[in-house]
C-alpha cells in the first residue's frame, strides 16, 4: 500500500487537549452516540468526558473508581485494579450503562444525570432530618428545582468468579441483553441481568498445560448478528463462531488465516503475527485486525487471507531482536474503524498513530504530543526516516521513544472525532474540514 | 540494513534481517547457510538463553502475562526444533552432560533427552558464551551467568505446567480458621509465595543470582507498584547481575 502522504480527507485539524493528570490510561471508549467518552486508568479510576455540545469540546463529566485492587490469598498475588476494557451498552433510557473489566471481574455501571432535586418535603427538613410531626401544620407539594448537574455512577451488577485467567476483552451483543467476556483460554457469555451464572462458549485450555501453544487475544460480537462472534489468537488466526451451531463453540464456523510466507520466516514470525485487537466494521462485513507490524482488513466471506494489509511500522522489522529483548514486541496495540468504515486507525511508538484511507491505500502518521499541541492547532503529519531523501522533521528509527506508545484509542461512532490515549494523557481530535460524517 | 548475500541469518548486529531480497530462496538452502554460520548459531543460542531467562522471570512480573509466556515458550521450542534438526542440540546436551558433576543433574539430563515428550526435550543450560556474542546481545551482563542459571533445568519435567500453571487466578477460599491463622501468623507469607514461584526450579543449584532473585522477590509482588513494568524489573536485575558478576 502507499507510503505516507498527506491525504486531504484525513488530514486533521483541531486539537483539543485534555489532560487527565492521572495514571496510565488503559482504555478509551466512545458510547453509541458519541456524547460520552470514557477513559480509564490503571489505578482503576474511570473518568468520563462529556460533549458539551456546541463547541464540540469535551470536559470532565464524571469520575469514579471502578475496581479496587484485590488480593488473591491463595496465590499471594495482587489482582490489579487496572481496567482492561470498557464497553458502553446501547442507550435505552435517560441513563447510560457501561461495562468495565479488570483482570478478573466485570462490573456494570449506571451513569445517570441529575439536574433537579425535589424541595419541600413534608416529613423531612432541608438537611433530610425527620421533622417533629407536631410542628407540621400544613401540607405542601414538593417541587422539583433545578440544581447543578450531578452525575451519579452506581455499580449495578458485579460479574465475578467467571474467569480463571486474565480477562482481555468484553463485547456487548447486538441483542442488548448478553455480552461476552474473554480471557486467555476461555470465552464466557453472560446475561446482563444474571451475575451468578455464565455460559462457557469457547474453551481452548488443553487437558495438559504442557501442550498449550495458543491463547485467545481478543473477541467481539458481530454488530448485527447476535449469534456470531469472532476471536483472535496468539498465532494470528481468527475464528468466526456461530452460537447456533452448538453450545460450545470450540469448533469454528470459519477460520481466517493468512498463509505464512516461507521466505520471511524467522524466530519472531509467530510473535509478530499474534493478533492484539480485532474489530468488526460498522457494516459487519469486514474485520480489522492488528498484529505487531501491520493492520489487516479481512472480508468475512473470504477466509484465505486479508483483503488489505497496511504496514504500520515496517521499519521495525529489522529491530525485532531488540524489541524482543526489551519486551516491546509484546505490546498490544488497538485498532479502530471510522464511522463509515473508510478509514482505519491504529497506534505506534513515539506517540505516533497511523491512519489509513482504505480507498486510496495511503497512510499518514500523526503525533499525539502535548508539547507541540495547543487547542485548535492543526496536526501536522510526521515521518519516520527509512531511507532516501531526508526531510526536515523526519524522525530516525533509532530516535524513536519506545516508552511512548499509543495503545488505546477510540473513534466517535458517527463523527470524525477521535480519542487517543498516550500514557497518561488523553487527546481528542476533530476533523475541521469534515466535522460531520461523509456519507459513503 | 540488509546484509548482502545473507539468507535467513541474523545480521551482524544481532538483529533479524528483513529478507525482502531473499524471499524466493528455498528453505533448504537457508538451512544449509545456517549450519555453516557459527555466528548464526551463537546468536540463536543467545536468543534461546534470553528466552529462557524471560520465562523464569515471568513469575517476577507485576502482571503475569500468559500470552507472553506462551509466545516465548513457543520461540524456545522453535529454536530447539531447529537445533535438533541441525544436530547441534545433541552436541549441546552431551557436552553439558559431561560438564555436569552432581549425579542428580546427570539424571536430569537423561530425563531431558527423552524423545517421548516434546516438552521434556527442552534441554540443559546452554554452553558458556563466547565473548563475541556478549557484545551482540543487549542483555550481555546476564550472559556469563546464564549458563550456570539452571534455566534449562527449569525446563526439565513438566515444562508447561511450571510456566503456565501459575497464571490461574484462584478465587479466594472461605475465611480461614482464626486459630490456624494465629498459628501461622508469624510466618512471612511472601516466603511461601517464593516457593510457589520457584516450584519448577527444585533442582536449581543455589547460585548467587538466585539468592538475589529470592531477596528481590521476598518483598513480594504486593510491594511492587502496579505501574512498574517488566522492563524496569529486568533493568534492575541487569544492574544487580552486573554487580555480582563484577563486569
Amino acid at each position: 500500500m502507499g507510503e505516507d502522504a498527506e491525504s486531504p480527507k484525513i488530514n486533521h485539524t483541531f486539537l483539543r487537549d485534555y489532560v487527565t493528570e492521572a495514571d496510565v490510561i488503559s482504555t478509551v471508549e466512545f458510547n453509541q452516540t458519541g456524547d460520552l467518552l470514557r477513559e480509564t486508568e490503571s489505578k482503576g479510576e474511570s473518568e468520563e468526558v462529556g460533549d458539551t455540545g456546541d463547541s464540540g469540546e469535551y470536559n470532565v463529566y464524571s469520575t469514579f473508581q471502578s475496581h479496587e485492587p484485590d488480593f488473591d490469598y491463595l496465590k499471594s498475588l495482587e489482582i490489579e485494579e487496572k481496567i482492561n476494557k470498557i464497553r458502553w451498552l446501547p442507550q435505552q433510557n435517560a441513563a447510560h450503562f457501561l461495562l468495565s473489566t479488570n483482570d478478573k471481574t466485570i462490573k456494570l455501571w449506571k451513569v445517570s444525570e441529575r439536574d433537579k432535586r425535589p424541595e419541600g418535603y413534608n416529613l423531612k427538613d432541608e438537611e433530610g432530618r425527620l421533622k417533629d410531626i407536631s410542628t407540621i401544620t400544613s401540607l405542601q407539594v414538593p417541587v422539583l428545582k433545578p440544581t447543578d448537574l450531578m452525575v451519579e455512577v452506581r455499580p449495578r451488577r458485579v460479574f465475578a468468579n467467571g474467569h480463571t485467567y486474565h480477562v482481555n476483552s468484553i463485547s456487548v451483543n447486538s441483542d442488548g441483553e448478553t455480552y461476552l467476556s474473554a480471557d486467555d483460554l476461555r470465552i464466557n457469555m453472560w446475561h446482563l441481568g444474571i451475575t451468578d451464572r455464565s455460559f462457557n462458549i469457547v474453551d481452548i485450555k488443553p487437558a495438559n498445560m504442557e501442550d498449550l501453544t495458543e491463547v485467545i487475544t481478543a473477541a467481539e460480537f458481530h454488530p448485527h448478528h447476535c449469534h456470531l462472534f469472532v476471536y483472535s489468537s496468539s498465532k494470528g488466526t481468527l475464528r468466526l463462531c456461530d452460537m447456533r451451531a452448538s453450545a460450545l463453540c470450540d469448533k469454528h464456523t470459519k477460520l481466517f488465516e493468512e498463509p505464512e510466507d516461507p521466505g520471511s520466516r524467522s524466530f519472531f514470525s509467530e510473535i509478530i503475527s499474534s493478533v492484539s485487537d480485532v474489530k468488526f466494521s460498522h457494516s459487519g462485513r469486514y474485520l480489522l485486525t492488528r498484529d505487531y507490524l501491520t493492520a489487516k482488513v479481512w472480508d468475512l466471506n473470504m477466509d484465505k487471507g486479508p483483503v488489505e494489509t497496511y504496514q504500520v511500522h515496517e521499519y521495525l522489522r529489522s529491530k525485532l531482536c531488540s524489541l524482543y529483548e526489551n519486551d516491546c514486541i509484546f505490546d498490544k496495540f488497538e485498532c479502530v474503524w471510522n464511522s463509515s468504515d473508510s478509514v482505519i486507525m491504529t497506534g505506534a511508538y513515539n506517540s505516533f498513530f497511523r491512519m489509513f484511507d482504505r480507498e486510496t491505500g495511503r497512510g499518514v502518521t500523526l503525533e499525539a504530543w502535548r508539547e507541540s499541541s495547543k487547542p485548535r492547532a492543526v496536526l501536522r503529519t510526521r515521518r519516520v526516516y527509512t531511507g532516501g531523501k531526508r526531510r526536515r522533521g523526519d524522525v530516525g528509527v533509532d530516535s524513536l521513544d519506545f516508552t511512548k506508545k499509543i495503545l488505546h484509542m477510540a473513534w466517535h461512532p458517527s463523527e470524525n472525532i477521535i480519542a487517543i490515549a498516550a500514557t497518561n494523557n488523553l487527546y481528542i481530535f476533530q476533523d475541521r474540514v469534515n466535522p460531520e460524517t461523509q456519507t459513503q | 540494513m540488509f546484509p548482502k548475500g545473507t539468507k535467513r541469518k541474523f545480521s551482524d548486529s544481532g538483529e533479524e534481517p528483513v529478507s525482502s531480497s531473499d524471499q524466493g530462496q528455498a528453505a533448504s538452502s537457508a538451512a544449509a547457510a545456517r549450519t555453516l554460520s557459527s555466528s548464526y548459531s551463537l546468536q540463536r543460542q543467545s536468543l534461546l538463553d534470553m528466552s529462557l531467562i524471560k520465562l523464569q522471570l515471568c513469575h517476577m512480573l507485576v502482571e503475569p502475562n500468559l500470552c507472553r509466556s506462551v509466545l516465548i515458550a513457543n520461540t524456545v521450542r522453535q529454536i530447539q526444533e531447529e537445533m535438533t534438526q541441525d544436530g547441534t542440540w545433541q552436541i549441546m546436551t552431551q557436552a553439558l552432560a559431561a560438564a555436569q558433576c552432581p549425579a542428580d543433574r546427570l539424571v536430569a539430563t537423561e530425563v531431558l533427552c527423552r524423545q517421548t515428550d516434546a516438552a521434556a526435550q527442552a534441554g540443559q543450560s546452554p554452553k558458556p558464551f563466547s565473548g563475541d556474542v556478549e557484545t551482540e546481545v543487549t542483555m550481555s551482563t546476564l550472559s556469563p551467568v546464564s549458563p550456570q542459571l539452571s534455566s534449562a533445568s527449569y525446563l526439565a519435567g513438566p515444562f508447561g505446567e511450571q510456566v503456565f500453571g501459575t497464571f490461574e487466578i484462584k478465587h479466594p477460599a472461605p475465611p480461614p480458621d482464626p486459630a490456624l491463622e494465629e498459628l501461622f501468623s508469624d510466618v512471612d507469607p511472601s516466603y511461601y509465595d517464593l516457593d510457589t514461584v520457584l516450584t519448577g526450579m527444585q533442582s536449581a543449584p543455589k547460585m548467587g543470582p538466585y539468592d538475589l532473585l529470592e531477596s528481590l522477590s521476598s518483598h513480594g509482588p504486593t510491594a511492587l507498584s502496579s505501574s512498574s513494568s517488566c522492563r524496569s524489573d529486568l533493568n534492575e536485575l541487569d544492574h544487580i547481575m552486573e554487580i555480582i558478576v563484577g563486569s
